[in-house]
């Protein structure tokens, strides 16, 4: 599937909730379910800026494929950060570069959640973007 | 003209005062209704303040302080009349009334002029302040650490939330130039005793200076009582608009102070060689002031004199302890400040959850609370958190808010474990 497909398809997964304690329910189990983060990562050149609450963000390629893991203090951001990667993880930097930047409104992340939060999912996004661009550079 | 309403008192009761707040009935996130506990960072605002601003818009609009048209002349007798009534309402004199943008501004001003006025004499001097001081009030004196050569020393927290008195006896000594420390902390909510400080000031010589952004809505205030050489709040805290504030400074203080800013009415004449200052406090008001903030701010000051104070403080202390005790009946909860009297604002952190997990399932359910640093990031380190959640009350909140919050803390709390 292509990451314009499982947006779309997590579109449909989020519409589906009825009301706003099963969302974040489904938030907070994604969040609970992220792999552990290596520690060794836990170090202000990995924080993403621009959120609430302290979020770490760590990738590597293997085999053209880029690998990310995220930690966070807070279990809704460390949710949405979770479903970000579900989106991007084993995907080339390219097809991660490609992929639609208004992401975080079609999933309706802005209708759901306050402006300040989409701003911090948004910061999340740019910074997975710039790993992106970074790998692509040193491949050329 | 803009009514001189008559002031009469009415028994206290929050539920209807209510009605005379629109925005406490509507709802959020679609039809949930809002609890509005943000109190702290800004009041929500009366008919009589909304009316009042659009009244001097539709009737007396016009530059102050300019010119001698009739609605000019009128403008400026009502922002006079403010500033009055602002004075009345602190025990102070109209001429050491100073309006500003906000508490922020106040202490700008003051640590500016006054830094100024006292010029090469500052170095090697000291600047008290508290460790429980929002940014406002540690910002500018640092700026004028960097400017004079002075240093700053700060007066310790105790662990139970209050100041540590002690300490400050022996940090303002005869080196201390000036003592800036918070009335009521909008982090902690604890009541400072400002009179005992602002004499240990005087005792040292120093000038002294309340940050009484917090505590102007609060508890009856009279500045002369507290004996400080300076006093700031901003309007949006008490019912009044945004964008204006109070800066009491004490008359000859005041009169010796520099401006702040230059410009249009801060002068008596100008010429391209020389300028001569207009007396305070119009020194310190350079171009065209916030009038409508200023008139709006009376307007929320008469409103409010027209409750009974000593009621509206027993109603908010009896919610605040009410608040208290909810919150400590909630497993792993650890309050800030845990030995005070909470001025209507409560911190916490709950053991397993953080802040801002609990801030965003609070606001689905219609709950408005802060949740971050408070602008107090050195109190946060004091007590090794890095962010709390604070839910602040005002006199419109009911016990059927603090009902509300207590079902949907005690939800979000089931959800994040």
């Amino acid at each position: 599937m292509t990451i314009e497909q499982n947006i779309t398809k997590m579109q449909h997964e989020f519409d589906s909730f009825p009301d706003w304690e099963e969302r974040y329910a489904h938030i907070i189990a994604v969040g609970k379910g992220l792999a552990p983060y290596n520690e060794e990562y836990l170090k202000d050149e990995f924080k993403v800026k621009g959120c609430q609450s302290q979020v770490w963000l760590h990738s590597s390629i293997n085999g053209g494929r880029v690998r990310f893991e995220a930690e966070s203090d807070a279990l809704i951001v460390k949710g949405l950060v979770a479903l970000l990667l579900r989106l991007f993880n084993d995907r080339t930097p390219k097809e991660i570069l490609e992929a639609p930047v208004d992401l975080v409104s079609r999933l309706g992340f802005e209708q759901h959640l306050s402006q300040n939060r989409a701003n911090g999912l948004a910061s999340m996004l740019k910074q997975i973007k710039l790993y992106a661009l970074a790998y692509s550079m040193v491949k050329a | 003209m803009i009514n001189t309403q008559t002031i009469v008192r009415e028994p206290f009761n929050a539920q209807s005062l209510r009605a005379q707040f629109p925005i406490l009935s509507r709802t959020v996130h679609g039809s949930v209704p809002l609890v509005y506990l943000d109190n702290a960072a800004t009041s929500q605002k009366p008919l009589a303040v909304i009316n009042a601003i659009a009244e001097y818009y539709k009737h007396s609009n016009a530059n102050v302080h300019r010119g001698g048209h009739a609605v000019g002349a009128e403008a400026t007798a009502l922002y006079e009349d403010a500033r009055s009534v602002v004075a009345g309402f602190i025990g102070a004199q109209q001429n050491e009334i100073v309006f500003t943008k906000g508490t922020t501004e106040g202490i700008n001003l003051v640590a500016s002029s006054w830094a100024t006025m006292m010029g090469s004499s500052l170095r090697g001097r000291s600047i008290v302040i508290t460790e429980m001081e929002h940014h406002a009030n540690i910002v500018p004196w640092q700026m004028v650490c960097e400017r004079t050569g002075a240093s700053l020393r700060v007066i310790r927290v105790n662990e139970d939330g209050t100041l540590d008195l002690e300490h400050a006896k022996t940090l303002i000594d005869e080196t201390v130039s000036f003592v800036s420390i918070v009335h009521v902390s909008n982090t902690l909510g604890v009541t400072n005793d400002v009179r005992v400080l602002c004499s240990m000031a005087r005792d040292a010589g120093a000038f002294s200076l309340v940050d009484g952004a917090q505590s102007i809505v609060h508890q009856p205030i009279n500045v002369k009582d507290i004996g400080c050489d300076f006093f700031v709040f901003s309007g949006h805290k008490l019912y009044a608009p945004t964008g204006i504030g109070v800066l009491y400074g004490r008359a000859d203080v005041l009169e010796k102070m520099p401006p702040y800013q230059g410009g249009g009415a801060m002068i008596t004449s100008v010429t391209f060689e020389h300028t001569s200052y207009n007396d305070a406090p119009i020194r310190f008001e350079a171009g065209t002031p916030n009038m409508e903030g200023a008139i709006g701010l009376a307007a929320a000051i008469r409103w409010f004199s027209t409750l009974d104070r000593s009621l509206v403080c027993e109603h908010e202390h009896a919610l605040s302890l009410r608040m208290i005790s909810d919150l400590k009946s909630i497993d792993g909860m650890r309050l800030l400040g845990p030995g005070v009297e909470h001025a209507g604002i409560a911190s916490f952190v709950i053991e397993g959850v953080h802040a801002q997990d609990l801030g965003i399932l609070l606001d689905e359910q219609g709950v408005a609370i802060r949740t971050g640093h408070h602008c107090t990031m050195p109190l946060m380190r004091r007590f090794g958190v890095t962010s709390t959640a604070r839910a602040s009350i005002a006199a419109y909140t009911t016990d059927q808010d603090l009902d509300a919050f207590s079902t949907a803390l005690l939800r979000t709390v089931r959800m994040l474990r």
